[in-house]
């Protein structure tokens, strides 16, 4: 393998080869009711409590379609930068399976109701942009449950119609690092929405993943095989190098490789082939004639973009060009919608600068050791940015600063109150801080002869003692000062 | 009163307003009646005893502004009834019970009526006779191993022989014209999104329709104003405006202009049709009514565009029935097992032989040649009817190609079979409403019908012109209780 600074690329003998990525993304629509009935949609709920006559198909019942579902769609074909088709079809997708009670799944194929659009990734050296081949609306399945019994498989039909958005890329990634920015990318723009809320430990987003490997420099695609319905970004990784390595071995010793549908085993991190070809489906997808074909105007559409907030790409260049930011710091910042609110909160009221470096240095990594999430965390917005003025003012030292941060960290104290209390004020009055270094000069007059006598190295040791005598709270700049007018 | 299983419906409604019958007085009269019969097997389950419960209750506190005050009905078996058994005459929904009410039911009983019973139908209405009931033929009372008709031939059968006034059928290539013709009754398709089509067990989304089925035009035109509404469960339902047909009515049709399509007179037609068609375009002559030669190009397609429309829907409408949530199922070493006994074992041969060429015009490799060719030839049509309706306010055609058959005649010929559906299932690709009206009998002293079709939601139109072709038609229905010991 070699990883040179832009290209993944799997080496064997004297070839180079290169991975083709596409995804298809399943998104939960974040809704209170299914995609054709009034069902909720709760995570967790008890088994086979949120299943209406609808989504248990029984006989005579039919679909009607959720009007807000389907502002859902658009509205995150709108943030995919995607052509909204105004008029698009619903499809049954027949196959039998125990918890598929229609015996049909209601899916777009042909006509679907977002079109091409494109996602910008921001990769380690530039953008990267990777095409939306369609997003499309569809129900999914119940859950089958095969480990409560020996014998028996129980079946759960609360999510059975649900609403998903099958977000279908085009062959456009060539890295699993790329797989990576991609799907964090997808899910901060639905989370910034509200259309997806991205949680896929609750199976709110999970993708299949079709993997190919070429020669380096080829144009021609390889054959390709689908890894079926894989649940986080790591093991989408794993089961990328899996796979593709795998094919390149094939290839290597001259074997061909099969389309085929293949699962990933994150115990044994292997892929293995689940159906080839051959045994695939044949969905007989066709219009379902339940539903008439889906019209929206121009005006519905553009109604949806007024409510469309500001998305990341747009708010990563506002703070570049409004705060300055380097753009590292604004991805960072931008990456999902709480952080960039907590961040732009914090400024409200106190520096920029330090307010960005607080958040992404020491806010993050407290946050990350307790595992917390932006939304969890124990400082406000509002206490952080006082804590910052502090800093800003020279009431506290950086380093104070620190001890007080962490102080708060246990529990949202204002750090005004935990300065006082603690006797943590900086010393700033020159005359106190003269005292301090007549008395630590007095105490190393070697040292200081030294120094004059040219060994200039000794002035941070000067500096140190000095901070060690106040306990810290000397205001380091004034110290500087005062020191090189006494030495 | 003995005659009161005679009465129209109509003539019922009038005799309980004016507390000449009472309901208990009426529903037991039909309860007794369809009690004779058993041999016609019109019904698939009977509710008799509730029905006269109810029909005591209504009489107790008789709410007399309703539209059917205390009247009995049974209905076809495809309509999802609460509480009571809906089995669409299959073994596969043989235990089904439902916790829910189709809206045309519920329109019905809203209106005052009391269900008696659910009537036979052929499985899944996919049938010209009846004869593919998993509850047995059904008898036409006409004749002694007559069928009357299919699929609602239960329904057909119980309002010629008067064990109901009036019922419902649902018609998807014909399955209420065909045996209203069948056995000498009225029948109305209406215009496909009239009525709701929540709560009855799916053939064919796109063409399924129900309807009244009555003894004479005004009682359809009763039925057929409490049915049709709008519904916002079916997405399909169109919200137009309805009349109240039965008030609207009028035997004044001069100068409607009547299309006499020159591609109905089909090869092998029975002289007899041509014959009754012929009658029947004088009567609309003399009804008022401008006769004007018009064609429909597309007609020899119909019936196998028909035959791939409704059984490509009609294999993925029955998916549901899978043995695992409700209905019948046979035990299997695996789900794919359990699956093929299951329906194996709980469909009958013309719903699998459905089923079949449903999931074969689908599939992949064929779904272009077969199902797509199928949609544009509906297309074309739909264009035929919209060419002749710039010249006619509606067409008349014969019913049927023939009068009833003999219960097994057909059974092992599925095509001649299916040829039965000729002159209705064009309409059902279109759309439109189309009414069966008795105009003669054949040589056997058989009924014949004669169909009117009308613009979409031009129902009243096409009710009109039946109901000033009935009275000069005169028709009378010679029914002999032969089944009645």
């Amino acid at each position: 393998m070699s990883k040179n600074k832009s290209e993944y690329l799997i080496n064997r003998h004297d070839n180079q080869y290169e991975v083709v990525i596409g995804l298809e993304v399943h998104a939960q629509v974040t809704s209170e009711s299914k995609l054709f009935s009034t069902s909720a949609t709760k995570f967790g709920a008890e088994p086979n409590t949120q299943v209406s006559l609808v989504d248990a198909a029984f006989p005579g019942m039919l679909p009607v379609i959720n009007e807000y579902c389907v502002k859902q769609a658009i509205k995150t074909g709108i943030g995919l930068k995607a052509k909204i088709n105004k008029r698009s079809v619903f499809d049954r997708k027949n196959y039998f399976y125990a918890d598929l009670p229609q015996g049909y799944q209601i899916s777009q194929f042909k006509d679907p109701i977002v079109g091409e659009g494109k996602v910008i990734l921001d990769m380690p050296d530039g953008q990267k942009e990777v095409g939306i081949e369609r997003l499309h609306l569809e129900q999914d399945a119940g859950k089958s449950i095969h480990d409560l019994d020996p014998k028996n498989t129980f079946v759960d039909l609360n999510r059975s119609g649900v609403a998903l958005m099958e977000i279908v890329s085009k062959p456009d990634l060539r890295s699993p690092d790329e797989v990576n920015a991609y799907i964090k990318k997808l899910r901060s723009i639905m989370r910034y929405l509200g259309t997806c809320d991205g949680n896929m430990q609750e199976g709110s987003l999970r993708a299949d993943v079709n993997v190919s490997v070429r020669k380096k420099g080829s144009k021609e695609f390889g054959t390709r095989c689908e890894i079926k319905n894989v649940n986080s970004i790591k093991f989408m990784q794993m089961a990328i190098e899996y796979e593709a390595n795998r094919q390149v071995d094939l290839i290597e010793d001259g074997k061909t490789i099969d389309q085929e549908t293949r699962l990933f085993d994150t115990k044994k991190n292997e892929t293995r082939s689940m159906r080839s070809k051959e045994d695939a489906h044949d969905y007989r997808y066709f219009p379902d004639p339940d539903l008439l074909p889906l019209e929206v105007s121009d005006d519905f559409i553009e109604n949806l973009k007024s409510e469309i907030p500001e998305l990341p790409d747009e708010k990563k260049k506002r703070f570049i060009e409004k705060f300055k930011l380097s753009p590292y710091e604004a991805n960072i910042l931008v990456s999902d919608i709480e952080t960039s609110n907590y961040f732009e909160n914090v400024i409200k009221k106190s520096d920029v600068k330090l307010a960005t470096n607080w958040i992404i240095g020491e806010l993050f990594a407290a946050l990350n050791e307790k595992n917390l999430e932006i939304t969890e965390s124990p400082i406000s917005a509002g206490n952080l940015s006082k804590l910052i003025n502090l800093i800003k003012d020279g009431t506290i030292s950086g380093k104070i600063a620190k001890t007080v941060f962490e102080q708060m960290m246990e529990g949202d104290k204002d750090p005004q109150k935990i300065v006082e209390e603690n006797g943590l004020k900086q010393e700033s009055d020159p005359k106190a801080l003269e005292v301090l270094i007549d008395k630590v000069i007095n105490d190393n007059r070697d040292k200081a002869t030294e120094y004059k006598s040219g060994k200039v190295k000794l002035f941070g040791f000067f500096v140190g003692q000095v901070m060690k005598v106040s306990g810290g709270k000397a205001n380091p700049q004034l110290v500087n000062e005062i020191l090189k007018k006494k030495l | 009163m003995s005659d009161i299983t005679k009465q129209s419906l109509s003539e019922l409604v009038e005799n309980i307003k004016g507390k000449k019958l009472s309901s208990s007085e009426i529903t037991k009269a039909f309860v007794e009646r369809s009690e004779k019969s058993k041999e016609l097997n019109a019904y698939i389950t009977e509710d008799y005893a509730n029905a006269l419960n109810k029909a005591k209750t209504f009489d107790e506190k008789p709410n007399l502004d309703l539209k059917f005050p205390g009247i009995p009905m049974a209905v076809k078996d495809l309509f999802c009834t609460k509480d009571l058994r809906t089995t669409a005459g299959s073994k596969i929904l043989n235990n089904f019970v439902p916790t829910y009410e189709s809206t045309v039911t519920q329109n019905i009983w809203n209106e005052g009526a009391i269900l008696m019973g659910k009537l036979n139908c052929d499985e899944f209405a996919m049938g010209s006779s009846n004869e593919t009931s998993f509850f047995g033929n059904v008898q036409n009372p006409i004749d002694k191993n007559l069928v009357p008709g299919g699929s609602s031939g239960g329904s057909s059968s119980a309002v010629a022989a008067q064990l109901t006034p009036i019922t419902i059928g649902t018609d998807t290539g014909g399955s209420i014209r065909q045996p209203a013709s069948f056995t000498g009754t009225v029948g109305l398709k209406p215009t496909y999104g009239s009525c709701s089509r929540y709560g009855i067990v799916a053939f064919a989304s796109s063409l399924d329709q129900a309807g009244p089925m009555a003894q004479n035009v005004k009682d359809c035109a009763l039925l057929q104003e409490v049915i049709s509404t709008y519904d916002e469960k079916d997405s399909t339902s169109i919200d137009f405006k309805r009349n109240e047909y039965s008030k609207e009515l009028t035997k004044d049709i001069k100068g409607k202009k009547i299309g006499i399509p020159k591609e109905y007179r089909v090869d092998g037609m029975p002289k007899e049709i041509e014959v009754l068609w012929k009658k029947g375009i004088e009567y609309a002559k003399d009804c008022g009514a401008e006769i004007i030669d018009i064609s429909l190009p597309h007609t020899n397609y119909a019936l196998p565009t028909y035959y791939i429309v409704a059984p490509a829907e009609a294999s993925s409408n029955l998916a549901r029935y899978d043995g695992v949530k409700y209905g019948f199922r046979a035990e299997g070493e695996n789900l794919i097992d359990m699956y093929e006994k299951t329906r194996s074992e709980g469909f009958g041969a013309e719903v699998q032989r459905r089923i079949m060429i449903g999931t074969y015009v689908l599939s992949s490799g064929y779904y272009d040649a077969y199902y797509l060719k199928a949609q544009k030839v509906r297309k074309l049509i739909k264009n035929d009817f919209d060419d002749a309706y710039k010249k006619v306010d509606a067409i008349l055609t014969p019913s049927t190609p023939s009068s009833a058959f003999k219960i097994g005649e057909k059974t092992n010929d599925p095509v001649s079979m299916y040829l039965n559906d000729i002159f209705t299932v064009p309409v059902n690709l279109a759309g439109l409403p189309g009414i069966s009206i008795p105009a003669g009998h054949d040589a056997k002293g058989y009924p014949l019908g004669l169909q009117i079709i009308g613009k979409a939601f031009d129902e009243q139109n096409i009710l009109n012109i039946a109901y000033a072709m009935e009275e000069k038609i005169n028709f009378k229905n010679n029914i002999t209780d032969w089944w009645i010991k």
